[in-house]
């Protein structure tokens, strides 16, 4: 397991280096994007408006406040459930070239072959950590598809040593949280049987 | 300043702390946890959730950006002076409360699909009453549903054949799957009863209890003693990235069932549960007993 520090647009070599486990921060340019911009993007067939090619998406619908001039600043952004965006982000990625997903919880194979194909990593940021992440967003350099709403606008931010995320799913297509499922399920069992053994509480 | 104005300033201020502060049980509990997962994973994401909460007490933020749909569970003493605008007073402590904090817009009407923009809506902040007969105070407890915490939430109704075997299996299906993405290490609320709403409703109920609280029926108690220590020996570990304990606890409530039927509901309160419960007199003083010791 290896600590990088990555800067924005990143190349193939960049993310083939990188393996579940591994811990990365990384410099430059993070969209945000959740449900509905998937939705538009891959259901409803629109163009992402903002070139993220070589760069990041964040699971994340943040907390923002306008200031005085119209600019806008980060109040609180963490990632949200990235498993929301299985069915999409594969072909999301295909279309935007976005190289990086931030997001926190595991994805599924459809999102794992897409990290395979297109050469991208799925990454966890520690949930509910919101104010770390803000302090982390030096700049935020503007917002595209606003009507969908605060949490699930397109936030263009600008951020410095993001992190720490976890690559959880690689290029290679290791799935760190797929595994650790198979040994929660695995662990599972013996357990249920020997707790239902004490809930015989029928007369 | 009028009763009315000063009764949404306070239950404003309220919501703001409790969108920035973990009530006391819950810190405690991950504090202790904290000592427990101290290898990999679990050390680095335990360290930067305290980090977290220290950033958004000193910066006066919500310590998640998912400040959740408002939900207000009320005891309401039927002699409390202002029962007949509570319902207006805690929409409009919302209305307030999202523009100071501030909260995230976090309403979205059904069938419009239009995000409201101000945290109301349609049944929206939900008000669940509970009528306490001669009081003439009240106590609200506030729960913020984030959408992640949200998610493992389910109600299914059971044959008794089934039996509480089939309660457990359900659980714990839930929680090394959909529980895995939900912020652990969770509060897990679990409701037994009849039929589908009513084990959901004592679910969420459940999770208003203080982590470490019992239920006074043994059985109960024994119950939710057995699912969480099975579910720490499962060892999701702080965001499903493995660790030696899965949970901050479990909380059981139940009604009386039918014959025929045992229904259970489950929800999880991610680590950062937001939970907060006041005591409010009919002169406006007021206990802020989830979160000791501070002054709105």
């Amino acid at each position: 397991m290896s600590t990088y520090e990555l800067t924005m647009p990143v190349s193939d070599e960049d993310i083939k280096k990188l393996k579940v486990g591994d811990v990365i921060f990384i410099t430059g340019t993070i969209v945000t994007g959740r449900d509905d911009v998937h939705h538009r993007v891959v259901k409803q067939g629109k163009k992402f408006p903002v070139d993220i090619k070589g760069k990041a998406i964040f699971h994340a619908g943040p907390i923002m406040k306008q200031n005085d001039d119209g600019s806008y600043k980060v109040v609180s952004v963490g990632p949200t459930t990235s498993m929301r965006m299985e069915s999409a982000q594969a072909e999301f990625l295909a279309k935007t070239g976005c190289k990086i997903i931030i997001g926190k919880g595991g994805m599924g194979p459809k999102t794992t072959q897409g990290c395979i194909d297109n050469v991208a990593v799925h990454t966890i940021f520690p949930g509910g950590c919101a104010v770390i992440a803000a302090e982390e967003v030096t700049k935020v350099s503007g917002v595209e598809w606003l009507d969908l709403g605060m949490p699930e606008a397109a936030w263009i931010l600008e951020a410095e040593k993001f992190g720490p995320l976890i690559v959880s799913i690689d290029s290679e297509g290791n799935n760190l949280i797929d595994e650790n499922k198979v040994l929660f399920a695995e662990r599972k069992g013996p357990v249920v049987e020997r707790i239902a053994k004490k809930l015989d509480f029928l007369e | 300043m009028d009763k009315r104005e000063e009764l949404t300033g306070l239950l404003s201020s309220f919501i703001c702390h409790a969108s920035s502060h973990l009530p006391d049980d819950v810190v405690a509990r991950l504090k202790q946890m904290k000592e427990v997962e101290n290898e990999g994973f679990a050390a680095t994401i335990y360290d930067a959730m305290f980090e977290n909460l220290k950033l958004a007490d000193e910066l006066k933020r919500p310590s998640c950006q998912d400040t959740g749909v408002i939900q207000f569970f009320v005891k309401v003493g039927t002699k409390f002076p202002y029962m007949d605008e509570l319902a207006d007073i805690l929409k409009d402590a919302v209305l307030k409360a999202t523009k100071e904090a501030p909260l995230r817009h976090n309403a979205v009407e059904v069938f419009d699909e239009k995000n409201t923009g101000n945290n109301t809506g349609y049944r929206i902040p939900w008000i669940d009453w509970d009528l306490v007969p001669g009081r003439d105070d009240i106590e609200v407890y506030l729960y913020m549903a984030g959408g992640g915490c949200s998610l493992p939430g389910f109600a299914k109704v059971l044959m008794p054949l089934e039996g509480y075997e089939g309660v457990v299996k359900a659980v714990f299906d839930q929680m090394t799957t959909y529980g895995v993405n939900a912020c652990p290490p969770c509060l897990v609320g679990i409701g037994i009863a009849g039929s589908a709403e009513v084990a959901a409703k004592l679910s969420k109920k459940a999770l208003l209890r203080p982590v470490g609280s019992h239920n006074p029926n043994p059985r109960a108690a024994m119950m939710e003693e057995e699912i969480e220590k099975g579910l720490n020996e499962i060892g999701l570990g702080p965001g499903g990235l493995r660790g030696k304990l899965s949970v901050m606890g479990v909380n059981i409530e139940q009604a009386a069932r039918h014959p025929a039927t045992i229904a259970v509901g489950m929800n999880t309160a991610c680590w950062a549960h937001r939970r907060a419960g006041i005591r409010i007199g009919s002169d406006l003083s007021y206990e802020f007993f989830t979160h000791k010791g501070v002054t709105l």
